[in-house]
């Protein structure tokens, strides 16, 4: 395996030790941006580096896919974080030398997380994910309000019971392997784990794969384990938010497809297709008629999140693929859209001092920029077309349709719910008299720009290239 | 051999009464007490399979948890419940009965899935990943029936003395130790650092129903 592909690991780790000694909380964001965009650097050259395994690290087709992803979305983040952490410190909400802090614990986890994505063990990639599930729980309560402390702690609880499954389960999956495999540190590699996947002992096997679909689906934020979820994205810093619902999620979604990729490899175990179709439906549906209540305009887009979780994860349930394919690529298009959508949102809350949807009014005449932002953000996470998110849902429910017609009502009911939700929302906060306060924000819209312009073209036209690489992956998931 | 089989079971039987123990009692002190009894236990265990298997590292992963789980962190927390003035707190535990009746469940239905599903593997395998999911579910059982932040923690690290316990059973599993190390830098920075201070700052209550008060929902 090409040496140069543990810079997206090194670079962070590296550059986090840097931020936790250096004073002074501009240069500390300014060192933040720069190691973010040397990680996106080291992330796209994954584009060209051979796939291979060795014995702690994989590359293949899949984790091509959400590393690139990863370290694009970790970069304008960072971007966005400059800009709205510089805020957060003249108005008080955070003391300089937590913000220093706050750069150090962002790269550890944008590591940790390429660290889960790259292992070619499942013993390390639970380490990464339990790494960068807890960073984030600091960094949730990083405003230390009564709001933030009580989203830290139900996020620290309910994550830390997921991370128990779901090392449960990764003990049962070496345990199953353990017949054919022998012991030692090959006995928990993928490479190994896949090449002799039919010989897996089958019940162990079946049993491993529901701890996991409990331990990792938490963090996938799947109904009914979702309930950290919501708080988590609303009381958090809004970069965070974007990193959680752009990032995490996924990452924790590739825990769960390497397994489901294991366990479809293994001809008498279980089906896991129908699971996660059901999983995936009940979080579609009920986060769909959950967004009708929300009143904080943060913890909508986290449901929102959830809905769209619960469709991608219908998609690889369904598997095969096109299926396959759809997934993939609505995942792409959620991330960058929502990650996008709380760029703008973190600037609204920041501009009117509130979250609170009811005290957002009139956008469009006092904050227009930002209320163009908002309202493309919305529409494009809503599906409507020319946008990429109407593409891959499109993809997704025709799909549906051409195997189980009448299953394709189901995902289609639920986005048509959360479409006149979302809408209904944005309506309130665009339109009417503006109301105050009304702050001088100074945002920042190139990361937004970027991700919607990626977005708006995905839409319109996908390279061949990306195509056939997205293909390849979908080929992987099986 | 039957000598190993029968003291490693002992050693993960007395945890599992341990893990029934933590139930019931009420006493804040009493809990912490039981824990760090756990996790001697706990310790005794690990350095049993150790020596049984023949892998001197999980020496390290004794000793962890001996020096961490079963005196650092008891004595810290110890010396926090005398500072915040709660160690003669009575917490009420809703319905012994019925939580004890839950937990007699919760081990039957363990012992019932590990043994059907591991027919293959041998026994002491088996058996001991039977007890560590047991002691997982009554951790997990514990969380939910407190209401006081000390013993939530408490019960989650009664939740990962039964990981540990499960993946040393696990014969010649690697990266145990760099997991336990992993999972004990978790509990060292969380529970102290951050929480539990943080909640008393606020609320001058480790009581968690004092948070859920507060929702950001309104």
């Amino acid at each position: 395996m090409d040496q140069s592909a543990y810079a997206v690991i090194i670079i962070p780790f590296a550059s986090a030790v840097l931020l936790a000694l250096l004073p002074g909380y501009r240069a500390t964001a300014r060192l933040n941006v720069l190691a973010a965009f040397a990680t996106f650097l080291a992330g796209l050259r994954f584009l060209a580096v051979d796939r291979g395994v060795d014995q702690w690290f994989i590359v293949d087709d899949v984790n091509i896919v959400f590393i690139v992803l990863n370290t694009l979305v970790g970069f304008t983040a960072a971007l966005f974080s400059a800009s709205y952490i510089g805020h957060e410190i003249e108005t008080g909400r955070v003391t300089v030398g937590a913000v220093r802090f706050y750069h150090a614990m962002y790269q550890v986890m944008m590591g940790s997380m390429n660290l889960a994505l790259l292992a070619n063990n499942i013993g390390l990639m639970w380490v990464g994910l339990e790494l960068a599930t807890l960073i984030t729980v600091v960094m949730v309560g990083l405003y230390r309000t009564p709001e933030a402390i009580e989203a830290a702690w139900k996020y620290f609880i309910l994550g830390s019971v997921g991370i128990s499954l779901a090392f449960f389960g990764t003990i049962l999956t070496y345990l199953a392997g353990q017949g054919a495999l022998g012991e030692g540190v090959g006995a928990m590699s993928w490479s190994l784990l896949y090449a002799n996947a039919a010989h897996l002992d089958v019940s162990l096997l079946n049993l491993a794969f529901v701890f996991l679909l409990v331990g990792y689906g938490t963090k996938v934020g799947l109904a009914p384990m979702h309930a950290w979820l919501p708080d988590a994205h609303s009381e958090g810093p809004t970069p965070i938010s974007a990193v959680l619902s752009g990032l995490l999620l996924n990452v924790a979604l590739y825990a769960l497809l390497r397994f489901k990729m294991l366990i479809a490899a293994n001809p008498a175990a279980m089906r896991p297709g129908p699971i996660l179709i059901v999983m995936g439906l009940v979080s579609l549906i009920f986060a769909a008629f959950m967004l009708y209540r929300r009143r904080d305009i943060k913890r909508l887009f986290a449901y929102s999140s959830i809905e769209h979780m619960g469709l991608i994860t219908f998609a690889f349930g369904l598997g095969g693929p096109l299926a396959n394919f759809a997934g993939l690529l609505h995942m792409t298009m959620h991330s960058l859209t929502k990650s996008a959508i709380f760029y703008t949102v973190g600037h609204v809350a920041q501009a009117k001092g509130t979250q609170r949807i009811a005290d957002i009014k009139g956008l469009s005449a006092s904050h227009p920029g930002l209320a163009i932002g908002l309202g493309l953000g919305v529409l494009a996470i809503c599906g409507l077309p020319p946008f990429g998110v109407f593409m891959s849902e499109f993809l997704i429910l025709t799909t549906t349709f051409a195997r189980h017609p009448w299953l394709a009502l189901l995902p289609a009911f639920g986005l048509v719910v959360a479409f006149g939700a979302l809408l209904l929302r944005l309506q309130s906060m665009l339109f009417g008299e503006p109301n105050e306060p009304n702050h001088e924000v100074k945002a920042s819209s190139i990361p937004f720009a970027l991700h919607l312009i990626i977005v708006l073209i995905a839409g319109l036209y996908l390279p061949g290239a990306l195509v056939a690489w997205f293909q390849r992956a979908a080929a992987l998931l099986g | 051999m039957n000598h190993a089989y029968d003291v490693s079971h002992f050693l993960a039987g007395l945890m599992l009464v341990a893990s029934f123990a933590l139930l019931y009692q009420d006493r804040v002190l009493a809990v912490l007490r039981t824990f760090a009894l756990q996790a001697i236990i706990l310790s005794l265990a690990v350095a049993w399979e150790a020596w049984a298997q023949d892998r001197p590292h999980l020496f390290i992963t004794a000793a962890l948890a001996l020096g961490l789980k079963g005196i650092i962190i008891p004595l810290a927390l110890h010396r926090m419940i005398a500072r915040l003035g709660i160690h003669r707190d009575v917490e009420k535990v809703v319905g012994v009965g019925f939580t004890m009746l839950i937990g007699l469940g919760l081990t039957a239905l363990s012992l019932l899935l590990i043994l059907k599903a591991t027919a293959a593997a041998p026994a002491l395998a088996r058996e001991g990943l039977a007890i560590a999911l047991a002691i997982i579910l009554l951790g997990l059982l514990m969380m939910i029936t407190r209401r006081n932040a000390v013993t939530q923690i408490i019960g989650f690290m009664s939740i990962e003395n039964g990981l540990i316990l499960g993946a040393t059973g696990a014969r010649g599993m690697p990266l145990v130790v760099e997991i336990s190390v992993a999972f004990s830098v978790l509990i060292a920075l969380f529970v102290f650092a951050v929480f539990v201070f943080r909640i008393r700052e606020r609320f001058d209550t480790v009581d968690v129903e004092a948070l859920e008060q507060v929702r950001g929902d309104k």
